[in-house]
């Protein structure tokens, strides 16, 4: 039989038609990437490294695998007892074994040289025009940027949180989805500061092309440079205890005016906090803010209802912390319980936050001990 | 009793019932034994309960995962799942299961009345229901079992309540069973082969055990320490893993994977040994390539312990750590390629029949490669680390573990079966066990590669919507995969009861001394060594 290079031609043409037409159907089928197969190319010199070299090195591994593959499929049909095959006894031969000694290593020697090539453009962080300080809290990420003074704690979306036990598809971005964006502006080389709070974390947005662990008592650092202004989502990639699963992060990429304007607005938002926090809030104001801190910060482990998981994550409704003396409620939430999973929020919540959500556990969630904490008496308690 | 053991082995035709020759009546047969025979069936059938175990584990992870949001378990319930999981079918499914191998067939291979130090053979086995009766004890504890995964990572695991110690403990019991189980077949292989048989004249499976008890002995140590540097940090204050107390947490990284890495050869290096006896068998053509064989084992031996951190790329190494692990990693690809263009060419120009032991046995080379394949992708450092910590890496080392050292735990059973027991196991049903098992079993695995590559980190107990479908035929394949097993169970317990009568060299291209002596194999055999050419 010989080859017909022709009609390998008119398959291929087809196959390929065939595929540019399941591709067109596909934003009619899904909403969501569903089916997805491959990696992202993502946005990034970075995540198109990743790409290349990851295609690259499927397509060795096809080849190699249909050459071995082929061999043995050939052999387990041409040689087989039951179409009168007998055995031959041959048991060694030096000059095959030579040949399949020494091809695979030239065959590692092409795919290291790329490789290497990549690598040491992907770690390479120097000359970056602004540094982001990414630092990893079970469970949600803290983003300081350290030249424009803006400072967030970023964590799920209580829309996301609220559907983990309800429906995933009444909400946008299941899980993908945060309260805080990150926002980045495009064409700009980012260089991102990595360490933990208590475990190692893992931070990760596909789109940009490398993942890195954040690491308590370490500082590491990878780069960015994102091409396309676009919204791009990831997740924290290394176990880190119960919510591993639920601190997500969301990388908003916009040009460079936008994220000026984005800054001033931070700022203005900042002062805004701090001015708010000097004046009386009413009990009501407290409630509304402290049940969006609750669902945030609180809900993961004390759960939505305040019934908590114990005994690990002790329940708020009826605690003798929550309807105990107000000072030793305060202290809790400021200082954590050392040992335990319960963090510190002195540092994470500003003082109006901090009252809203104590003044929340303390009359709500099955609690009515009927007082109120105001941001000043937060503030005496730092 | 020497003098018994001499005057028996002249006296073969009548020496059932008067001596010391037949296993004590009743179950403490089984608690005092310190017969190879009947400890290898222990490890066997140990190994496979714990399979079990382990798989209706995971079956309780696919539950979850068959749908986004959360319906079944909560987070902390299932980072306990996946970790016992990994524990339970590491240390307590695949490893005793090669160990039940080696007992059952090291003294058989290579001519041996017995193991060399059969005391310490029925106390290694014993050690182990102690072991994971602790292990599994501590999802009754409050707080639960272990959750942080079962590489244990510091400063994680130290935020786990009394499992902690508990677990500690279970490693260490194992650890001391593995370590005492290697001494065994090494001492036993070096000094107790028939007269002829020289180091080269070894069957491969006799190589890879000897190979892989040395990763034992050189491995297990470095874990037990590791998980005593956990216990002093947890209760005696000190800091080697906390980093506010001037510790490294990426310390107990390297230390897990100085250990973790020569571990999975000590998963997959008896079942190349298996399946370097089933190929020729099958092929009705000796082995080709026999001391390449020999020296690529013991060079992937090597290679495993200088090629650790390429399960923490992205820990932070600096370029020239990367580079390095990088390059010794794709070095192991050398050695496991000779190795598969070897049992290529053992089948080349044979004369193959297809029984299940064959079919579990190509099963192996093909899978087994696949997950070869994407752990040659995962040495990619740039590539890494998107992979890294995702599905991906799920399918690959599943891959390698259950296609892999699994399907050679099966080829290896249904191989040897007949010799066990004396009589030929069901075939058609072995066929079955075997399509139901390559095929479900692929719908499990492969789909996580998909998931991976898209995006979906591991150890998540729920995902975003887009990752829904495929973690949905994952979940069937898993529920496919673990029933298939029942059949397993049903397969083996009808052969055990009776079936064909099986003659001593059971299969017509069987080459080898177990195949000598009748089947089933007496309970005591080669009391005079047997002359090998």
């Amino acid at each position: 039989m010989t080859f017909d290079s022709r009609l390998f031609r008119r398959w291929i043409h087809r196959a390929s038609q065939a595929a540019a037409g399941l591709a067109a159907l596909a934003p009619l089928s899904a909403a969501y990437a569903e089916w997805e197969l491959n990696m992202p190319r993502g946005v990034t010199l970075i995540s198109r490294e990743a790409y290349d070299q990851h295609m690259l090195m499927l397509w060795w591994c096809v080849g190699i695998g249909v050459v071995v593959f082929g061999a043995m499929f050939y052999s387990m049909f041409r040689h087989r007892r039951a179409a009168g095959h007998a055995a031959a006894n041959f048991h060694h031969n030096t000059f095959a074994e030579i040949v399949w000694t020494v091809i695979p290593v030239v065959i590692l020697v092409l795919m290291a040289i790329p490789a290497t090539r990549a690598l040491i453009v992907m770690e390479d962080t120097s000359e970056a025009d602004m540094t982001l300080k990414v630092t990893g809290h079970q469970w949600k990420w803290r983003y300081e940027y350290l030249e424009d003074d803006v400072d967030f704690f970023s964590s799920l979306a209580p829309e996301s949180r609220e559907a983990i036990y309800s429906d995933p598809y009444a909400t946008d971005n299941y899980l993908l989805e945060v309260d805080n964006e990150v926002v980045l502006p495009v064409g700009r080389k980012v260089r991102i500061l990595l360490t933990a709070d208590d475990v190692i974390h893992a931070w990760w947005v596909p789109a940009l092309g490398m993942k890195k662990d954040a690491i308590p008592g370490f500082i590491n650092e990878l780069w960015t440079r994102i091409d396309e202004p676009g919204i791009y989502r990831g997740q924290c990639a290394e176990l880190c205890g119960k919510d591993h699963g639920f601190m997500p992060i969301v990388v908003r990429a916009v040009p460079d005016e936008e994220y000026v304007a984005w800054v001033d607005d931070r700022h203005a938002a900042q002062e805004l906090v701090a001015q708010e926090a000097l004046r009386d809030w009413t009990v009501e104001e407290l409630m509304v803010r402290g049940r969006e801190i609750y669902i945030t910060a609180c809900a993961a482990c004390h759960q939505q209802n305040g019934q908590g998981l114990p005994p690990s994550f002790p329940a708020i409704t009826g605690s003798e912390i929550a309807t105990g003396p107000l000072d030793a409620h305060l202290d809790r939430v400021m200082n954590g319980k050392p040992g335990t999973a319960m963090a510190a929020f002195a540092q994470q919540l500003g003082d109006s936050d901090l009252a809203a959500v104590i003044t929340y556990q303390r009359n709500a969630l099955g609690n009515a001990v009927g007082d109120s904490v105001q941001p000043s008496a937060v503030r005496a308690a730092r | 009793m020497s003098a018994a053991t001499t005057r028996d082995a002249h006296d073969d035709a009548h020496h059932d019932d008067h001596h010391h020759h037949g296993p004590e009546p009743g179950v403490m047969r089984w608690v005092y034994t310190t017969n190879h025979k009947d400890i290898g069936t222990l490890y066997l059938v140990f190994s496979f309960l714990m399979l079990l175990l382990g798989g209706l584990l995971a079956l309780g992870i696919r539950t979850e995962l068959w749908s986004p949001g959360l319906q079944f378990v909560e987070p902390d319930f299932f980072n306990q799942l996946t970790t016992m999981h990994a524990l339970i079918m590491v240390f307590g499914a695949i490893m005793p299961a090669t160990v039940g191998f080696a007992n059952w067939m090291v003294p058989l291979m290579i001519g041996a009345p017995d193991m060399a130090l059969p005391r310490l053979n029925n106390w290694s086995f014993w050690l182990l229901p102690f072991a994971f009766a602790l292990l599994i004890s501590t999802f009754f504890m409050e707080g639960g079992a272990p959750a942080a995964g079962w590489t244990l990572y510091a400063p994680l695991v130290l935020q786990g309540g009394a499992n902690l110690p508990f677990a500690i403990f279970a490693i260490h019991l194992m650890g001391i069973a593995s370590v005492m189980g290697a001494i065994n077949i090494i001492v036993t292989i070096l000094n107790m082969r028939a007269p002829g048989m020289t180091l080269l004249k070894m069957p491969l499976f006799i190589w890879t055990w000897l190979i892989t008890a040395f990763l034992l002995v050189a491995a297990m140590p470095v874990f037990a320490g590791a998980v005593t540097m956990l216990l002093t940090d947890k209760f005696f204050g000190t800091s080697f893993f906390d980093a506010a107390g001037g510790g490294d947490p990426v310390l107990f990284q390297h230390i897990f994977w100085f250990f973790g890495h020569p571990e999975v050869y000590i998963m997959i290096l008896p079942s190349f040994g298996i399946v370097s006896q089933v190929i020729p068998t099958f092929a009705r053509k000796p082995l080709f390539g026999y001391e390449s064989m020999v020296y690529a084992t013991a060079s992937i031996a090597f290679l495993s312990f200088i090629v650790w951190a390429h399960h923490m790329f992205t820990v932070g190494m600096p370029l020239a750590g990367e580079l390095f692990f990088m390059y010794t990693t794709m070095l192991i690809a050398v050695p496991t390629g000779v190795k598969v263009f070897n049992w290529v060419a053992t089948m080349w120009r044979g004369s193959m029949t297809f029984e299940t032991p064959m079919l579990y046995a190509i099963a192996f080379v093909i899978l087994f490669t696949l997950g070869g394949f994407s752990g040659l992708m995962l040495a990619i450092v740039p590539s890494d680390f998107q992979y890294h910590d995702t599905y991906f890496v799920v399918a690959h080392f599943h891959y390698v573990l259950v296609t892999g050292s699994l399907f050679g735990i099966f080829a290896g059973v249904y191989y040897w079966l007949p010799k066990w027991t004396g009589n030929m196991y069901d075939e058609r049903l072995g066929k079955w066990h075997f399509w139901l098992s390559t095929i479900f079993v692929n719908i499990l695995f492969f789909p996580q590669h998909f998931l991976g590559l898209a995006g979906m980190p591991r150890r998540v107990p729920d995902y975003a919507v887009q990752f829904a479908d495929w973690n949905m035929v994952s979940s069937i394949g898993g529920f496919g995969f673990g029933l298939s097993q029942l059949l397993f169970a049903w397969i083996v317990l009808q052969c055990c009861r009776g079936g064909k009568q099986a003659t001593a060299e059971v299969w017509d291209g069987s080459d080898g001394l177990e195949w000598t002596v009748p089947s089933p194999a007496p309970y005591h055999t080669f009391e005079t060594p047997p002359a090998v050419r």
